[in-house]
């Protein structure tokens, strides 16, 4: 069902795309981005934000394929406890903690975010990855929930993922949970929507996203510009 | 503080719209925060279509896509949400079987899932009602429409597309006691649709009405104002908006 992309970006940063079977040999000198399918999200969007921007990603559910990726895309939609699931069933959970072991460039986004966290209390208590510790709790009463639709990012620390990006953009979100680490070490960014949420991660390598730059226009293209030139610098 | 949205515009019919493609393009281009592709057409032909316009709407448009009208069943949302739509909406398909709520918000999430709807207001003043109206506003139901939006909530839609039929086409305002009686009634966000003529129309239904977003399509349709004009009205009233 899903169409397979290969490969584009060159050691420089100049974009080619080539024809798979050409590729294939030239695998040594271009870098694979790896957009992990594991039955749920949105990876189509991604894939398509990817394409924009010049890279051809390989949509991928072998682990394999995976940890040999340069840089690493884990799209998210949905709930935490069905994506911790379909993660288990697909063998992406082991994979993930090795590409976070290897401090290789991951990207996560939405329920992808969350699932980096202890736990969630998402349909119950669920166990999640452990990543970055603290719980994935439920928004408060009294706004709409889901919370869907534009907010602002607050950055909180200065990164190149950020150039270009004025402080305070707007990004566009669909959740009705969020992630609470129990530190803030890691935090990237804030918004707020009756509480002040953490809305970005980065750990190292590891960059997470409550919201979706593949729908947040210019401003999510350039987050995954910039994410990717210094992944694969 | 939540942005509210200035949705792009309804294609109301493709065929006199132009290319879609194109046009989504330059919605997106102008500062649109989502498009919404309404009444595709209910034969497999003009779903077809539909589903290759999506596909090349997505590869060069990086905000959300609800499409509706016409959707029938799980099988028909899928190929939409597959070829690249964020959220398919359910009109008189939901009407007939209330149970594809909550099959679809089960299978994609409730996020998706929107409740399009068509409400009239009844005859009898004293008793503040809506009617709803499917089939694109052409058979009335006798079912109220507050009652309806209420347990399509409890089903699983995740938002609502939410259309006077009094209002839609006359360009003098949205029905914003309707806006309001629903914003009001359900959690979940609330589209309003049918009536936008002016910018202040616009600022009315987010005030007023109590509207999350609002969606208008001939204003932006016929270039009499561009999408970045409203959005900058709108904050110069105060209401939070997304400027690029």
């Amino acid at each position: 069902m899903v169409s397979i992309y290969r490969i584009a970006a060159s050691n420089d940063g100049e974009r080619t795309s080539l024809p798979p079977l050409f590729l294939t040999a030239m695998n040594r000198k271009s870098k694979t981005i790896a957009v992990i399918n594991y039955g749920a999200g949105n990876l189509g969007s991604v894939a398509n934000a990817l394409a924009k921007l010049g890279y051809m990603p390989l949509i991928t559910s072998s682990v394999p394929e995976v940890l040999n990726a340069h840089a690493v895309f884990l799209p998210g939609v949905g709930a935490g406890g069905d994506t911790m699931q379909s993660l288990e069933a697909s063998g992406m959970t082991a994979a993930v903690l090795k590409l976070v072991e290897l401090q290789r460039p991951l990207f996560t986004i939405c329920v992808g975010l969350q699932v980096l966290l202890s736990s969630t209390e998402e349909d119950g208590e669920h166990k999640c990855l452990g990543i970055i510790p603290g719980k994935v709790r439920k928004l408060p009463q009294g706004l709409k929930i889901p919370h869907m639709g534009w907010n602002q990012v607050r950055q909180t620390i200065n990164h190149p993922v950020f150039n270009g990006i004025p402080d305070n953009t707007y990004f566009y979100f669909v959740h009705s949970y969020y992630a609470n680490p129990s530190d803030s070490s890691s935090v990237a960014g804030v918004t707020e929507y009756g509480i002040e949420f953490c809305s970005m991660l980065i750990k190292g390598n590891l960059f997470a996203t409550q919201f979706h730059p593949e729908k947040s226009g210019e401003a999510g293209l350039k987050m995954y510009s910039n994410f990717l030139k210094y992944a694969l610098s | 503080m939540d942005g509210r949205v200035v949705k792009g515009t309804s294609f109301t019919n493709l065929r006199d719209a132009g290319d879609p493609v194109e046009q989504a393009a330059f919605y997106y281009r102008e500062g649109a925060d989502e498009l919404v592709f309404l009444d595709i057409g209910a034969t497999p032909e003009a779903r077809d279509t539909m589903v290759n316009v999506v596909e090349k709407v997505a590869r060069q448009v990086f905000v959300p896509l609800c499409v509706g009208g016409g959707l029938r069943n799980i099988n028909d949302m899928r190929r939409m949400l597959q070829a690249g739509a964020d959220k398919v909406s359910v009109n008189t398909a939901a009407v007939q079987n209330p149970g594809l709520l909550r099959e679809g918000a089960a299978i994609f999430g409730r996020q998706c899932m929107v409740l399009a709807i068509d409400a009239r207001r009844s005859g009898d003043n004293n008793a503040t009602g809506w009617e709803v109206y499917t089939h694109g506003g052409r058979k009335p139901t006798g079912i109220n429409a507050l009652e309806w939006i209420k347990e399509a909530v409890d089903m699983g839609a995740g938002e609502i597309l939410l259309t006077s039929w009094d209002a839609d086409g006359h360009r003098s305002g949205y029905d914003n006691e309707l806006n309001r009686a629903v914003s009001e009634l359900v959690a979940v966000p609330v589209i309003a649709s049918g009536g936008a003529g002016t910018l202040e129309h616009l600022y009315q239904a987010l005030s007023l009405g109590r509207a999350d977003a609002v969606l208008a399509a001939s204003i932006f349709h016929y270039r009499e104002y561009s999408i970045r004009q409203a959005k900058e009205y709108l904050a110069a009233k105060g209401i939070p908006v997304r400027l690029q």
